[in-house]
C-alpha cells in the first residue's frame, strides 16, 4: 500500500466526494470529518514512512497516459513537498470539522474534498502536465466555494480570482510546452516529467523567456505585486473556510512551484532576475502592510498581512541559497498555519455579529477571554514573535537573503515592523478598552466546535516554534539538493558565484574542523 | 463517332465509392418506406438512420484498414481520394451523425421530426459531405459540396418557426455566395493549369514556379472567401448566429461540427501546398483570418444574453482557433485539428444538447429567447445533475484540463510552438482565457445565482427522454474520460495524417 499512498491521498477524497452524494444531509459532516481525518492519517503515515535523510523523491509512481506525447502520471514527494501534502490535508480536516451552521453544508463538503483531492494532486506531481491539471482544477471547487457560499460581492470576486489565475496559468502552459519541445530538440523525445527537465540545460536566452512565461503563472497565483489585486476580493468575499483554504494552501502553490519548477530549470535566469523580484518582493511586503494599516475590515487586515508575509517568502526563495529556501518553505507551511489560524478566529467573529468592521469591536478581551487569548497568540506569530513558527521561517528567510544583498534585507526587516505596528493597532481596536457596543456584550465565547480547529493550530503554533528540527531537517536535506543542482547547472559566472556551491563548502568546513585538530 | 471506352472495372476501383453510396441507398430506401405505408412513427426512421450509418461506419473501418495497407487509394477515374484525412474526417462526420440523430426522440414532438424527409435529406446530406472530403477534385468538391448544403437550409427550414426561415435564407443566400465564390476560384486554377485536380494544380503551378502568381492570388481570394463563409471565419461569419440561433439546438450543434470538419479538410488540401508554396501573401492573409475569427467572436460571445447565441460565437472561434493548424501546416498540427475536432464535437454535441432538452414548445411571455441566461439562474438548486452536466460541458469548452478539449488545445499550441509561431502560441491561449469569461458566465448562473423561473426543475430536461440521456451521457463521458483515449486516438491519427503526407 505504501508503493501506492500518494495516488491513494490524491483520489480516495475524490472518491468519498463521489460517495458522498449518495449520503443524507444531515450525516454529511461526520461523513466529510471522517473521510478527512483518514486522509490526514495516510498524510501522517506518509510522513512515519518518510526516510529524511533520502534527498531525491520518495513513493514514486509512474502510469502512462500519453507516452506518444510524453505525458505520463508521475507522483513522488521529497522533503519540500512533504510538509505542504500534510498541512493540506490537515486543513481540509480541521476546516470540515469547524464548519459552522451553513447552507447546503452538503455541497459544500463535497467541494472541499474535491478540492483536497487537486491540493495533495498539485504538491506531489512530477510531470508538468498532471501538475498543470491539479493546477488547474483546485480552480473550480475555489471558485464555486466563493461564488455560492460568500458575501455580497461573491460573484465578482469569484470570477475575477478565476479568470486571473487562468490566464496566467495558461501562459505557463505555454512555456511547459516550449520546454517539453526544448527536451525534444535535445533528446528526440517527448516528456514532462520534471525530473527528465532538470537535467536539461538550456541557453540563458532560452531560460530568461521561459523564466517570464512561467513567472506569470506563478506570480499571480502567490499573489505577488503587481498581481495581487484579486486576491483581497477573494479574501473579503469568500466564507470563513475559503479562506483558510485560499490563504492556507492554495496560494503556497505558486512559491512551491516557484521552488519546484523556475529554481532548477533556470538557475542563469533566477539569478538574473534575482533583484527585480527581490524589489518586487519587498515592494509588496512595505506597501501591503501599509495598506493593511488603512483597513477597516478585520478580515482585510488579515488578508494584506498575508499578502505581506508572502513576499518574505518569495524573498526567502530567491536567496537561492540553502538557509534562504529552506526558510521560505518553513515560513510556507508557518504562513499556512498562522493566516489560516487568523482568517478561522476572524470568522469566529464573524458568525457571532456579521461585521468584520473592526469600529464595531472593542473591549473583546473582556467578554470573550479564550478567544482573546488565541488571537493574541496568533497575532504575535504573525507578528514575528520568537519561540512562535514564523519566527523561525522569517528569520531564515532574511538570513538567506541577508548573503545576497544588506539593503534590501533591511529594508525587508523594516516592514516587519510595519507588520507589527498595524497588527498591534488592530489588536487593540478590538480587544482592549471598554465595551462600546451593545451587542458586544454577551457575545459567548468560542464554543468546542471552533476550538477543534483553534486548539491544534496553536500547539503547531508553539511547537515548531520551539522546536522546529522534526521539520527543518527534513526540508534541509531536499533543499541542499536542489541548490547543488542549481550550481552544477548554472552557467554564467555571476550564477556560479551567486549560488552556493554546497559540495565545497562541506568540504571545507570539514577541513577547517581537521585544521582546528 | 465517339469510339468505345476500354476500362476495366477493376482498376475503377468502384468500393472507394461504398461509403458514400450507402447513405444514399438509405435515404432512398426511407423514401420507399414512406411511399408504401406512410404515416409511421419517428422512432423508425431515426433506427433505420441509426442503422445506415452504423453499417456506413463499419465500411469506413474497412477502408481504414486497407489504407493502413495499401496507402492511398485513387478511383472511379481517379476521382475518388481515400487517404488518411479522409478517412479520419469521415469517421468524424459519421460519428458525429450518429450521435445527433437520436436527438430527434424528443419527448415533445416537433415539427421537422414527423416528415421521412428530414430523415432522407439527412441522410443525403451525410453523402455530400462525404463526397467532399474524399476526393481531389475541385468539380466533385464543388458537387458534394452544394448536395449537402442544399439538403441542410432544407432541414434548417423544416424546423418551422419565423426564425429558421430566416435562418434557412439567409444560409441560403450566404452558401450561394460562397459557392460562386468557389466556382470561380476553381475556374481561375483551372485556366491557370487545365486541371481541376488538387495535386495537378499544385504539380502545374510548382512546375512553372508560379510564374503568373497574380492570377494565383486572385484565385485563392475566391476560394478564401468561399471556405470563409462555410467555416464563418470573421469576416465572413455575419450569418452563423442567427442561422443558429434559427434551427433548432440539435441541428446548431451539429452544423458547428460536421459542415466545418468538411470545409477543414477541403482548406487542408488546399491551401496547404500554397502556404508550403512560400505564397508569403496567403500566409500573412491565413494569420490575420486566423487572429480576428479567434479574438472578435470571443470578444462577440461575451456581450451575448442568449446561451445559444453564445455558443454560436464560441464555435466560431473555436473554428478559428483550429483554422490555426492550416497556417501552421505541419504533421502535428495538421493531428492536432483532428484530435481538436474530435474533442470537440463531444463537447459541443454535448452542450447544444442539453440546450436542446431544455427547449420549451412555447416561450413563455417573460423569456425573450429560447435559451437566455437567466433561465437558468439557480438550476443547481432544481436540477443539480444537469447542471452539473452542463458546467462539465462549458469548463471543457474553456479548455480547464483535464477535460476533452484541454488536450486538443495543448496539442494545438504545442504544435505552434513546434514550429516557430510563439506569437500566435500566446494569441490562442490568451484567448482561452478570454473564453473563460463567458463560459463561466453561465456556471455563475446555474450554480450561484437564485432560481428565477418558478418551476421546480422540469424545463431543464422537458425534452429529456432515455435515448436523448443516452447521448448526453455518451457526451459526458467522452469529455471526463478522454485523457484515456488520447493516446490511442493520437497515434491513429498521427499514423493517418502522416501516411498522407500532410
Amino acid at each position: 500500500m505504501l508503493d501506492h499512498i500518494l495516488s491513494i491521498l490524491i483520489f480516495f477524497p475524490a472518491l468519498a466526494a463521489m460517495l458522498g452524494f449518495v449520503v443524507h444531509k444531515d450525516s454529511m459532516r461526520s461523513y466529510g470529518v471522517a473521510v478527512a481525518t483518514i486522509e490526514f492519517a495516510l498524510s501522517l503515515w506518509l510522513w512515519f514512512a518518510f526516510d529524511s535523510t533520502v534527498s531525491g523523491m520518495q513513493f514514486m509512481e509512474q502510469i502512462a497516459l500519453v507516452p506518444t506525447f510524453g505525458i505520463n502520471y508521475i507522483v513522488g514527494v521529497d522533503g519540500i513537498s512533504l510538509f505542504i501534502v500534510i498541512l493540506a490535508s490537515f486543513f481540509t480536516m480541521i476546516g470540515i470539522a469547524s464548519l459552522g451552521e451553513t447552507k447546503d453544508i452538503k455541497n459544500l463538503i463535497i467541494t472541499l474534498l474535491f478540492l483536497q483531492m487537486t491540493m495533495a494532486g498539485v504538491f506531489s506531481a512530477l510531470d508538468a502536465i498532471v501538475f498543470y491539471v491539479f493546477w488547474e482544477l483546485s480552480l473550480v471547487p475555489m471558485l464555486y466555494i466563493i461564488g455560492a457560499w460568500g458575501g455580497p460581492l461573491r460573484i465578482y470576486a469569484s470570477v475575477k480570482f478565476f479568470l486571473y489565475t487562468f490566464a496566467g496559468s495558461l501562459v505557463m502552459l505555454v512555456g511547459m510546452l516550449f520546454m517539453a519541445y526544448f527536451y525534444f530538440q535535445a533528446t528526440g523525445e517527448w516528456s514532462f516529467a520534471i525530473l527528465d527537465w532538470y537535467r536539461l540545460i538550456l541557453p540563458e536566452s532560452f531560460q530568461l523567456w521561459l523564466f517570464a512565461a512561467f513567472f506569470m503563472g506563478f506570480a499571480i497565483k502567490v499573489p505577488m505585486f503587481p498581481f495581487h489585486t484579486w486576491l483581497p476580493y477573494a479574501h473579503g468575499q469568500a466564507p470563513t473556510i475559503g479562506s483558510v483554504i485560499l490563504a492556507a494552501i492554495l496560494l503556497k502553490m505558486g512559491t512551491y512551484a516557484f521552488i519546484r519548477f523556475s529554481l532548477p530549470l533556470f538557475p542563469d535566469a533566477s539569478v538574473y532576475f534575482m533583484f527585480p523580484i527581490a524589489i518586487l518582493a519587498i515592494i509588496m511586503i512595505i506597501y501591503t502592510a501599509m495598506v493593511a494599516y488603512a483597513q477597516k475590515d478585520i478580515k482585510q487586515v488579515v488578508a494584506y498581512s498575508s499578502v505581506s508575509h508572502m513576499g518574505v517568502i518569495i524573498l526567502g526563495t530567491f536567496a537561492l541559497n540553502v538557509e534562504g529556501i529552506t526558510g521560505s518553505i518553513f515560513l510556507m507551511i508557518a504562513h499556512g498555519v498562522v493566516s489560516g489560524a487568523l482568517f478561522f478566529l476572524v470568522g469566529v467573529i464573524y458568525d457571532r455579529r456579521h461585521t468584520k468592521y473592526m469600529s464595531e469591536f472593542g473591549g473583546l478581551a473582556h467578554v470573550m477571554p479564550r478567544y482573546a487569548t488565541i488571537f493574541g497568540l496568533m497575532m504575535m506569530a504573525s507578528v514575528g514573535l520568537p519561540l512562535t513558527i514564523n519566527f523561525v521561517g522569517e528569520f531564515l528567510s532574511l538570513l538567506g537573503f541577508y548573503k545576497q544583498s544588506h539593503i534590501l534585507t533591511l529594508l525587508a526587516g523594516t516592514a516587519i515592523i510595519v507588520g507589527a505596528i498595524y497588527m498591534l493597532a488592530a489588536y487593540k481596536k478590538m480587544f482592549f478598552g471598554v465595551v462600546t457596543k451593545e451587542e458586544n456584550k454577551n457575545l459567548p465565547d468560542v464554543n468546542k466546535r471552533e476550538l477543534i480547529a483553534l486548539i491544534p493550530l496553536a500547539i503547531i503554533t508553539v511547537w515548531l516554534g520551539i522546536y522546529p528540527k522534526p521539520v527543518l531537517g527534513t526540508i534541509n536535506t531536499s533543499v541542499e539538493s536542489v541548490v547543488s543542482l542549481m550550481h552544477e547547472k548554472a552557467q554564467t559566472q555571476e550564477a556560479k558565484s551567486r549560488i552556493p556551491n554546497i559540495a565545497k563548502e562541506a568540504s571545507a568546513a570539514k577541513n577547517s574542523v581537521e585544521e582546528a585538530h | 463517332m465517339l469510339s468505345p471506352v476500354n476500362v476495366s472495372i477493376e482498376s475503377l476501383n468502384l468500393m472507394t465509392l461504398v461509403p458514400m453510396l450507402i447513405p444514399i441507398v438509405g435515404a432512398l430506401l426511407i423514401l420507399v418506406i414512406d411511399l408504401f405505408k406512410s404515416e409511421q412513427d419517428r422512432s423508425l426512421y431515426v433506427m433505420l438512420s441509426l442503422l445506415i450509418l452504423g453499417v456506413d461506419f463499419i465500411s469506413l473501418m474497412d477502408s481504414a484498414s486497407v489504407f493502413h495497407k495499401n496507402g492511398t487509394i485513387m478511383g472511379v477515374f481517379d476521382v475518388m481520394l481515400i487517404d488518411g484525412l479522409a478517412i479520419l474526417s469521415q469517421f468524424i462526420i459519421v460519428g458525429a451523425s450518429m450521435l445527433f440523430i437520436p436527438l430527434a426522440l424528443t419527448h415533445k414532438r416537433f415539427h421537422e421530426f414527423s416528415y421521412p424527409e428530414f430523415f432522407a435529406l439527412f441522410l443525403f446530406m451525410i453523402a455530400g459531405f462525404q463526397f467532399m472530403v474524399a476526393t481531389d477534385n475541385l468539380i466533385l468538391i464543388f458537387v458534394g459540396l452544394e448536395t449537402a448544403s442544399l439538403a441542410l437550409y432544407t432541414l434548417i427550414a423544416m424546423h418551422n418557426r419565423d426564425k429558421s426561415f430566416e435562418a434557412a435564407v439567409k444560409y441560403f443566400t450566404m452558401g450561394a455566395l460562397a459557392a460562386g465564390f468557389f466556382s470561380f476560384g476553381s475556374m481561375i486554377f483551372y485556366a491557370l493549369t487545365g486541371s481541376v485536380e488538387i495535386n495537378q494544380i499544385a504539380e502545374v503551378l510548382s512546375a512553372n514556379k508560379y510564374a503568373d502568381i497574380g492570377f494565383v492570388l486572385v484565385g485563392v481570394v475566391f476560394l478564401l472567401a468561399s471556405f470563409g463563409f462555410k467555416l464563418s471565419i470573421v469576416p465572413f461569419h455575419t450569418w452563423t448566429p442567427d442561422v443558429y440561433e434559427g434551427s433548432s439546438a440539435a441541428l446548431a450543434g451539429y452544423m458547428s461540427i460536421v459542415p466545418k470538419i468538411a470545409a477543414f479538410i477541403v482548406a487542408m488540401r488546399i491551401f496547404e501546398f500554397l502556404i508550403h508554396s512560400g505564397v508569403v501573401w496567403l500566409e500573412v492573409i491565413l494569420y490575420i483570418f486566423v487572429v480576428m475569427t479567434m479574438t472578435l467572436a470571443n470578444v462577440w460571445a461575451l456581450v451575448q444574453t442568449d446561451v445559444k447565441r453564445m455558443l454560436a460565437y464560441s464555435s466560431i472561434s473555436h473554428a478559428g482557433f483550429v483554422m490555426a493548424a492550416i497556417l501552421i501546416g505541419t504533421t502535428q498540427s495538421n493531428s492536432a485539428l483532428f484530435l481538436y475536432w474530435i474533442l470537440f464535437s463531444f463537447t459541443n454535441l454535448g452542450s447544444f444538447s442539453m440546450l436542446w432538452i431544455s427547449r420549451q414548445k412555447n416561450l413563455p411571455a417573460h423569456q425573450q429567447s429560447d435559451h437566455s441566461y437567466n433561465k437558468f439562474a439557480g438550476m443547481i438548486k432544481t436540477a443539480p445533475v444537469a447542471a452539473s452536466i452542463m458546467a462539465l460541458f462549458m469548463l471543457s469548452l474553456a479548455g480547464l484540463p483535464p477535460f476533452g478539449l484541454f488536450w486538443g488545445k495543448m496539442y494545438m499550441v504545442s504544435s505552434a510552438i513546434t514550429s516557430g509561431y510563439t506569437v500566435l502560441a500566446l494569441i490562442m491561449v490568451l484567448n482561452s482565457a478570454i473564453a473563460g469569461y463567458y463560459y463561466l458566465k453561465l456556471i455563475v448562473y446555474m450554480f450561484m445565482r437564485e432560481p428565477i423561473m418558478e418551476d421546480s426543475g422540469h424545463i431543464y430536461s422537458a425534452n429529456a427522454t432515455l435515448p436523448l440521456k443516452t447521448i448526453i451521457g455518451i457526451a459526458a463521458i467522452g469529455t471526463i474520460f478522454a485523457f484515456l483515449a488520447i493516446n490511442q486516438l493520437l497515434e491513429f491519427i498521427t499514423m493517418f495524417v502522416y501516411n498522407s503526407g500532410y
